[in-house]
């Protein structure tokens, strides 16, 4: 077994708790045990910010045919496949609903947006949005997802501009929650040892590490130990 | 209404509580001084629960890590930013200085990207050198020995290279470099600029048993619970009052003054506190100025008595002048070979495992001084934002933008991790017209006279990011990249940040061996005013291609040492 072998060993002994410890230090692996724990539901906000953020939750932005119609669309915009749900299911449309009152200048648009597409399924097919079928409301959406890539974003028609920046949003919403993470397959935000791109991906992507660069850096199976150097500043730990 | 004075007499009043700030607090502290460290926002401890914010995911934050409240995101560790709500700043002639300020305990050290950087010879002697500017009083060869405590006390990772102006220093060992670095490795290496290993203060190996050590979360903006990388608070103010130091904490405190005897000496400050808003003053025989070189020019320019009309310290007029910050220019790119990522987790430190120190000989360059190439990329923690245009890099490919549906899932992992940045941090000249000064038209919410800016660019800083641009353009061309913006435009300073923006800024109380044109002695202390010190960065007469926070701890270590040395002389 290598070093790289024994390193991920040591890890994959500790997922079991979703903690590393490093067994030099007892002590870091409690300091981490405890950080890891220490999710409340404030992530670290000054008393204002709490407070701003209470206020905005108490209040309601969307009408309830306007979150009905944003469920819709956000599943439209990222619908379920086999393995992960809807952007609506990764709840979007209540991310949406903060996230205009934070950012009011999102309201208008949007709220605006969502009257057009009323007012359009109104014309063509007689009834709103929510309502029509699905083919209905893709035949809609075909018609504002698709802009001109020669254009900037503030000179394509205002429509556009209303998808383009619901698809932002969705995407955003999606992949910063829970289950978006999770389909996107991101591994960290969680205490572990960096020890070096893996081999197979040094492969693939056709670079490599240079010998004497990588002799330079940390020996992870040092680092619990206390750094001492000569007069020279040469590392002798 | 009374001004509520405190009866206790210290040996020091410290005036924030950043690097220069926390370093003052640890070697007075340390030395048996009475010492009093009053900040302008509250006290803040990243290990405490409530004020954690990392290992958070973004759906912890209701507006997923959003950037409109705090500057640099909900989870960064700033309070405060360019606006702060109550303490206005103005500018002069079409100026627009950006101001940072962090009102917490450890001020700007709880967020800063730890690049932790000596100055070189050349970098405090820069006028002999190239005719521009002004030469520091004092050489490489004075602050050595401060560097090298500084890198033992705080520690530092990075490589002894032996390379000229970029001393080495007493390194940990730095982590191995991220797939997108080793990219920006060959490109760099194509057109023989060079590439080493970051020097930045995480602890990537023990160094005592106070502090723990980095476990490659790579949030050090967010502050580190576990103290692995480095803050004045958790480095430096925590470990003297563990020490047994006699330290006062005056938090929430707003300094309105250093208050002067009939001599002209400093009695101490008075602050207005943000609690009860009453005024307070403390008594000190020492007053050390450590709010950021603005902040500490705008105390002493409003500390104004019969001894001192002008401001304290300032019968040289300079108080103010010659601020300066670093300039910067940054462009991304798309790598295609970056494509269709593999995920594992590349957190690693905060920030950058490799940069390019300044390499260009500026003899036969259009611009007198270097900067340095910072990097980014990689398979990072998603934040509002990500995912916005998910498709747009299709364009390269000749296929469709924009759409809906399952495709753009496949979109998302195909351009996941297949963008780097860069980022280019380089000197500008000091000069006497770029200064901030007191607005008389203006207060902030404590009542007191706000700053005001007057700065510009000259050719200089413009013709760098020209050629900031150009590199950047260089490298990503040599690994088969296409820049996402165009060339930014003359009209446009080549992408030149506006002055403040890169949150360097540094020279307002600048120190030197003439009381006529300068703030500050070699030990930082008035000339003017034998018992006034200022340890932020407003004594640096340049600044260099570095960031400032290194020589800030050293300095303010020197300029402790001093105070030390003339208290026990009864020179003060």
């Amino acid at each position: 077994m290598d070093r790289r072998d024994s390193l991920k060993s040591m890890f994959l002994g500790s997922l079991g708790t979703g903690l590393l410890l490093t067994g030099c230090d007892p002590n870091l692996g409690e300091k981490e045990v405890e950080i890891a724990k220490a999710a409340e539901d404030y992530f670290g906000r000054t008393p204002e910010e709490l407070e701003l953020i209470e206020k905005l939750q108490s209040e309601q932005f969307f009408r309830e045919h306007e979150m009905d119609t944003l469920n819709v669309l956000c599943a439209l915009i990222l619908p379920a496949n086999e393995e992960y749900g809807s952007a609506t299911d990764a709840g979007v449309p209540e991310f949406l609903e903060f996230i205009v009152k934070d950012m009011p200048y999102l309201q208008t648009p949007i709220r605006g947006g969502l009257m057009w597409l009323d007012h359009t399924s109104n014309l063509e097919y007689d009834t709103e949005f929510k309502s029509t079928s699905e083919e209905n409301q893709k035949a809609i959406l075909d018609t504002i997802a698709f802009p001109d890539p020669e254009k900037p974003g503030w000179e394509q028609p205002v429509q556009l501009q209303f998808f383009s920046l619901m698809r932002n949003l969705t995407m955003t919403g999606y992949y910063t929650s829970e289950m978006g993470i999770k389909d996107l397959d991101y591994k960290g935000n969680q205490p572990n040892i960096w020890d070096g791109v893996p081999e197979e991906v040094l492969q693939k992507h056709g670079v490599s590490y240079d010998p004497e660069w990588i002799a330079k850096c940390v020996d992870q199976s040092q680092r619990g130990v206390t750094a001492e150097w000569d007069d020279d500043g040469n590392l002798l730990t | 209404m009374q001004i509520q004075e405190s009866s206790k007499m210290y040996d020091v009043i410290i005036v924030g509580s950043g690097a220069g700030g926390g370093m003052a607090t640890k070697v007075l502290a340390d030395a048996g001084l009475k010492v009093a460290v009053v900040e302008a926002g509250p006290h803040f401890d990243p290990a405490d629960p409530k004020q954690r914010t990392q290992l958070k995911w973004p759906y912890e934050s209701p507006r997923r890590g959003a950037s409109n409240r705090r500057p640099f995101g909900d989870f960064d560790s700033a309070y405060g930013g360019w606006e702060i709500e109550g303490e206005p700043y103005t500018q002069k002639d079409g100026t627009q200085f950006d101001w940072f300020r962090s009102r917490m305990l450890g001020g700007r050290t709880n967020h800063w990207g730890r690049i932790s950087l000596r100055f070189g010879e050349r970098d405090f002697k820069h006028k002999s050198y190239d005719g521009h500017g002004d030469d520091w009083p004092i050489g490489y060869e004075d602050v050595k020995p401060y560097y090298d405590k500084v890198d033992k006390l705080i520690g530092v990772f990075g490589t002894k290279e032996n390379i000229e102006n970029e001393p080495d220093g007493f390194f940990l060992p730095p982590p191995k470099p991220r797939l997108h670095e080793l990219f920006y490795i060959k490109g760099a290496r194509k057109s023989n600029i060079p590439v080493i290993p970051s020097r930045m203060s995480m602890l990537t190996k023990k160094i005592n048993d106070d502090r723990g050590i980095c476990f490659y979360c790579g949030q050090c903006s967010r502050a580190c619970a576990v103290y692995a990388d480095f803050s004045a608070g958790t480095c430096l103010i925590f470990p003297a009052q563990k020490n047994g130091g006699q330290v006062d904490l005056f938090v929430n405190a707003m300094v309105r003054e250093v208050t002067t005897n009939d001599e002209g000496k400093a009695t101490g400050v008075s602050y207005i506190s943000k609690d009860d808003r009453k005024e307070y003053k403390l008594k000190g025989r020492i007053v050390v100025l450590a709010a950021s070189a603005c902040s500490s020019a705008r105390i002493l320019l409003n500390s104004k008595s019969a001894q001192h009309p002008n401001g304290l310290g300032n019968s040289s007029d300079m108080v103010g002048r010659y601020l300066h910050d670093s300039t910067g220019a940054s462009r991304s790119a798309f790598i295609p070979d970056l494509m269709n990522r593999d995920t594992y987790n590349e957190d690693g430190v905060g920030g950058m495992h490799v940069y390019t120190p300044w390499w260009g000989d500026n003899k036969k360059l259009n611009f007198p001084r270097g900067y340095h190439i910072e990097v980014w990329g990689g398979l990072g923690m998603p934040s509002y934002g990500f995912g916005f245009n998910p498709n747009d890099l299709n364009r390269f490919f000749n296929q469709k933008v924009g759409g809906y549906g399952n495709s753009l899932r496949a979109d998302i992992k195909k351009y996941y991790g297949s963008t780097i940045g860069m980022a280019g941090r380089g000197e500008s000249i000091a000069m006497k017209d770029n200064y901030c000064e007191i607005d008389p038209t203006t207060v902030d919410e404590f009542g007191i006279p706000v700053l005001r800016f007057n700065y510009k660019w000259s050719e200089y800083e413009v013709n760098q990011a020209k050629h900031m641009n150009d590199t950047f353009e260089e490298i990503v061309h040599n690994i088969g990249g296409t820049m996402l913006q165009d060339a930014p435009s003359k009209e446009s300073n080549y992408g030149l940040e506006n002055p403040g923006r890169i949150i360097h800024e540094v020279g307002t109380t600048r120190m030197g061996s003439d009381p006529k044109t300068s703030v500050v002695n070699e030990f930082q202390q008035l000339h003017d005013v034998d018992n006034v010190f200022i340890v932020d960065a407003g004594p640096f007469v340049s600044q260099a291609d570095k960031n400032p926070t290194w020589t800030i701890l050293a300095l303010s270590w020197r300029a402790s040492d001093y105070i030390i040395e003339q208290l026990k002389q009864q020179n003060i």
